[in-house]
């Protein structure tokens, strides 16, 4: 039986294509202003890595910001339901989840089946979100996809002194023009901001066994720098971290009653 | 006897010079690349406008973010004490004052003597200072201090539904691109600013009169829009808004100065 999940987020679209329990395709695309148009756009892709159509798809579980606007879901379910089990696939002793999009961040405590326990959520400030990052890439001249590398790179992060990230751009800016080099600015940012994710980690009491998704979790900075403010290991799951919302989705394809959502 | 107050701020400095119980002149002018350099400037502009020699003044005090490298000062005073003494000195009747800055927004409660009873400040999130305007003003490519009155002109303000100055951006965005009428996202801007600057003001336990200092209260559209949210009359000052915390800072400078006589 193939089932799918497709996650349409605040900044990226993600496909997943499983048949009995085993991943045939993933597949992660920029965002376009009309979530209709991105879900249909990284659904297609997934399906042809797997070398299949839409009609040979079984069910599909919708989520995400974009959610109501997957017009071949048959259901639909909320990213902290989805991340939870999809982090539990990945790895069946994870009891924690912390997830950071473009756009929001989330920790979510699952019990041994991969259901939700407990979470808690931002959306509403734009530090402790991968905007923060997004932002910052610009004074810093570093590529979003190079600041893992650029900030691991730095033996020494500079202190950032404010959260906010309107404030943080301007101090940036200065500390740059002190001659500081960016990849220890770099590095301070990202420690600064895995104390605001940690902050809202320890919100819902941090369990042990935590797996660290969404699209930042690409950033190995952040994984080591999440590691130390906690002082937990932090796992990065070995399928594409930016799809487990979609994995957990096609994962719950099967148990969720059509109509869902 | 001549005494002076100088308020160095995140984005201006201010200055103002006092003659016993008469301001003889203020100033206000943006902050240059050192708190030092701003004091100056600001200070030597009140001095012309008042005509007087920088020796003639007897005491000088320094407040605001930058006071403590203020060449001339001989002492230095919280910015909440100097904005509580300012508008006390305008408005006697005040009891809470709310102060918007740049980058800041403080909330004072005055006791019936006068005495500062309570305060909060936040300087931790862009939403609801001086700054979120700043940038939305920028957005809408107009100057911050016509912000208010192009909200007057709004028939239909917009709601912002994020209160985070780095999500309203991309909702302003929006708006713009959606050809929505700029007095209409101006309106919606300032109120989005009073609801911030509401929910601060209440914490501190509000009490009339109400008064707001600082340059944000120079935008009508956001004293309506706390006027509304806080469900009081925002008394208006004798004085700039802007120069209230220099004001305080002179106030005391005479007060140390008479010290110094007896």
């Amino acid at each position: 039986m193939i089932h799918a999940g497709c996650d349409v987020g605040s900044r990226t679209a993600k496909a997943v294509i499983m048949e009995d329990g085993e991943i045939l395709a993933t597949h992660v695309i920029p965002g376009t202003p009309d979530p209709e148009r991105s879900a249909r756009q990284v659904m297609e892709g997934a399906l042809e890595k797997a070398g299949l159509t839409l009609a040979e798809v079984g069910c599909c579980v919708g989520t995400g910001y974009g959610r109501r606007h997957i017009p071949f879901a048959g259901a639909r379910l909320s990213e902290i339901v989805c991340h939870g089990r999809g982090a539990h696939w990945c790895r069946p002793a994870a009891r924690m989840v912390i997830d950071v999009g473009g756009q929001d961040a989330k920790a979510i405590r699952i019990d041994a089946s991969g259901r939700v326990e407990r979470y808690a959520y931002n959306d509403k400030c734009a530090a402790g979100t991968g905007r923060f990052l997004e932002i910052m890439s610009k004074p810093l001249g570093i590529r979003l996809e190079d600041m893992g590398e650029a900030s691991l790179r730095a033996t020494e992060g500079v202190k950032i002194s404010t959260q906010c990230v309107i404030f943080a751009e301007t101090e940036i800016v200065s500390l740059l023009n002190q001659g500081l080099p960016a990849d220890s600015i770099l590095k301070g940012l990202i420690q600064a901001m895995a104390h605001r994710i940690a902050a809202l980690a320890r919100s819902i009491v941090p369990a042990r066994d935590l797996v660290f998704t969404g699209g930042v979790a690409r950033n190995p900075g952040m994984a080591a720098a999440l590691q130390h403010t906690l002082g937990l290991e932090v796992a990065i799951p070995a399928t594409d971290p930016q799809s487990i919302g979609a994995l957990g989705a096609a994962l719950l394809a099967p148990e969720t009653p059509p109509g869902t959502g | 006897m001549i005494v002076a107050g100088c308020d160095v701020g995140s984005l201006t400095a201010k200055a103002v010079i006092l003659n016993r119980h008469r301001i003889l002149a203020s100033a206000v002018s943006g902050v240059q690349t050192s708190p030092a350099s701003s004091a100056m400037q600001v200070m030597d502009r009140a001095l012309q406008k008042a005509g007087v020699d920088r020796q003639a003044l007897a005491w000088c005090v320094g407040t605001g973010y930058g006071r403590e490298h203020i060449p001339f000062a001989q002492k230095t005073a919280s910015e909440i004490a100097c904005h509580a003494r300012g508008a006390q000195w305008s408005l006697p009747s005040v009891r809470t004052v709310i102060d918007i800055g740049g980058q800041d927004c403080k909330a004072i409660r005055l006791d019936e003597s006068g005495a500062i009873a309570r305060f909060s400040t936040n300087d931790k999130c862009a939403a609801g200072t001086g700054r979120f305007l700043e940038v939305m003003a920028d957005l809408l490519g107009v100057a911050l201090s016509d912000l208010g009155e192009l909200s007057s002109r709004s028939r239909r303000a917009l709601t912002l539904a994020n209160a985070c100055a780095v999500w309203a951006q991309a909702e302003v965005i929006c708006h713009l691109n959606a050809r929505a009428p700029v007095e209409d996202i101006a309106a919606g801007i300032n109120q989005a600013m009073a609801n911030r600057v509401a929910i601060l003001a209440n914490t501190v336990g509000l009490a009339t009169d109400v008064c707001l200092t600082g340059g944000v209260a120079k935008n009508s559209g956001v004293v309506k829009g706390l006027e509304q949210m806080l469900g009081v009359k925002i008394r208006r000052l004798t004085i700039d808004p802007q120069i209230t915390g220099a004001l305080g800072a002179a106030l005391m400078a005479r007060e140390y100065a008479q010290g110094g006589e007896t």
